[in-house]
């Protein structure tokens, strides 16, 4: 569980990023954090693993104050992942996916059985594991960023926007892989993305984040979708527009779903 | 011709002289320019004013430096450690800007990656930082390189034998034999030290080489078939 109380981040230069927030994150379930560029995600994600030190409030993990902890040892015990997978590209994939538990001490031989048991765990084929990050696609980039994260059996996984920047096709792949690791793995993962329906496909918990960290509702997709707390709600979701609001038409014998502009979104088993 | 023939353990010994004297140079700038290319890329204040000192030292012609240098240093006039320092502070002119350069063209997302990884502050700079700076300090060092290469004969004006002193003295004696292999002898010594940094560079920095592969055959992607581990 990760507890953020009245927490505010204001950078140096006056800009606050995050003002008095305050959520509980539950464990083994994933919390997606959604809303548009600059609602300060990415300033949240970063004071879990102390990337970003919070100028006030307090954070916990397991009830436990995180500026207790050495935040090199804390980072260490956290997987995260980003967008462009920062992969350091002058180290082989399993190089890659070996190093934290290299930093945490594991011996040389374990960490690359791991590291290859890591590679089948996201979907790669081991023959890439002496590949560079250069010689992969952006998609097999992404999993390897993911294995890496996973690498030292983290309790959390901390993803900012890691599917961004991959073709629709590869990060609904993505997605769906996600979907499946945690339901095997079961982390308290703490997933940030601006796309909503990535948030409503991924989340357990959906927190909508207005600017500076404001929190504009949260709840499960159902919640959320069934019941916009405001107007901001409501156009976030494209509940608004009727994007959301679906109807059933009966095409060739078969329930089409059709959208409030009467486009075709889907097919009722 | 004939003039290389007979004077070829001449040229050979200044050879090696000149290689001699062009390596500590070279490696001492690389060396110093390090902790000063940090600081000038580390601190926006420190910048400025370390790119411009550097600047500044390389617009110091030569022959008054390693004249004035043995006043400095208080060592003797013929001492090639004259030659050494006035080469080691042009290499070091040259390669402060350069390391800040290099240090700068470091991906941030990766030094961020890094952090979040559980990298301290100093082994980011061994392990991930300095490497991925190799290429940029490498051009650069290439280019210290013939520089000081070619420099190491100017030490011959003020009496500290090298490959400058078959120039001068081929000059004065009319040999035309006797200035081309002294040009010849300082061109394949600065070819030479090239190709071993380009060497060095493949060797350390295997995977630019990995980059120039892929344009030429791109990676299949890998078809979504999942294989899980119990
Ligand atoms: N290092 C920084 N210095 C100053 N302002 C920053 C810094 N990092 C982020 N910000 C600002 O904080 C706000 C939130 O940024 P961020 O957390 O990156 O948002 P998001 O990830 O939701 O796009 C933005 O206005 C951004 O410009
Ligand atoms: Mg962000």
């Amino acid at each position: 569980m990760i507890e953020f109380r009245t927490v505010t981040k204001r950078f140096p230069d006056g800009t606050v990023a995050v003002d008095e927030f305050s959520l509980v994150i539950p464990a083994r379930q994933t919390t997606v954090l959604v809303g548009s560029s600059g609602s300060g995600k990415t300033t949240l994600l970063r004071m879990i693993n102390r990337m970003v030190d919070k100028t006030s409030g307090e954070i916990e993990i397991d009830g436990e104050s995180i500026y207790r902890l050495n935040p090199v040892k804390l980072r260490r015990s956290i997987g995260y992942v980003m967008q462009n997978s920062g992969l350091l590209p002058h180290r082989k994939v399993i190089d890659n996916v070996a190093t934290v538990p290299l930093l945490n001490g594991v011996s040389k031989a374990d960490a690359r059985q791991g590291a290859l048991e890591l590679l089948d765990t996201v979907g790669l084929d081991r023959s890439l594991a002496d590949r560079y990050p250069s010689q992969l696609s952006g998609g097999q980039q992404q999993r390897v960023g993911v294995a890496r994260g996973l690498a030292a059996d983290p309790n959390i996984l901390l993803m900012d926007e890691p599917f961004g920047a991959v073709d629709p096709i590869v990060r609904a792949e993505l997605q769906q892989e996600l979907i499946r690791i945690q339901r095997e793995l079961g982390k308290t993962i703490v997933f940030v993305t601006h796309d909503i329906d990535e948030a409503f496909l991924l989340g357990d918990q959906v927190v909508l984040l207005e600017k500076g960290g404001r929190i504009a509702q949260e709840g499960t997709p159902a919640e959320i979708l069934s019941k916009p707390a405001n107007d901001f709600v409501a156009t976030f979701i494209g509940a608004d527009r009727g994007r959301r609001a679906l109807s059933v038409e009966v095409v060739n014998g078969r329930n089409v779903v059709v959208d409030a502009d009467g486009r075709p979104t889907g097919v009722l088993q | 011709m004939n003039w290389v023939v007979n004077n070829f353990g001449l040229v050979w010994s200044l050879t090696l002289t000149q290689v001699a004297l062009a390596v500590p140079p070279i490696i001492l700038g690389f060396v110093i320019s390090l902790p000063l290319g940090w600081v000038a890329n580390r601190f926006r204040l420190t910048r400025g004013a370390l790119l411009t000192i550097s600047g500044l030292l390389y617009t110091i012609p030569s022959l008054p430096l390693f004249i004035a240098l043995p006043a400095i240093l208080g060592t003797g006039i013929l001492d090639p450690v004259n030659v050494v320092v006035g080469l080691t502070i042009y290499a070091v002119a040259l390669m402060v800007r350069q390391t800040a350069d290099a240090l700068a063209s470091v991906d941030p997302d990766t030094k961020q990656a890094a952090t979040a990884m559980g990298y301290s502050g100093w082994s980011r700079f061994w392990k991930v930082e300095f490497p991925l700076a190799g290429p940029v300090l490498l051009a650069g060092l290439r280019v210290v390189s013939v520089s000081t290469v070619s420099l190491v004969s100017i030490g011959s004006v003020i009496g500290v034998t090298s490959l400058g002193y078959l120039f001068l003295n081929g000059l004065q004696r009319d040999i035309p034999g006797e200035v081309i292999s002294g040009i010849v002898a300082t061109l394949v010594i600065a070819i030479v030290f090239d190709l071993i940094l380009v060497g060095i560079g493949r060797l350390l920095m295997p995977w630019t080489r990995a980059d120039r592969r892929l344009s030429r055959r791109r990676v299949p992607e890998v078809p979504p078939v999942v294989a899980v581990n119990a």
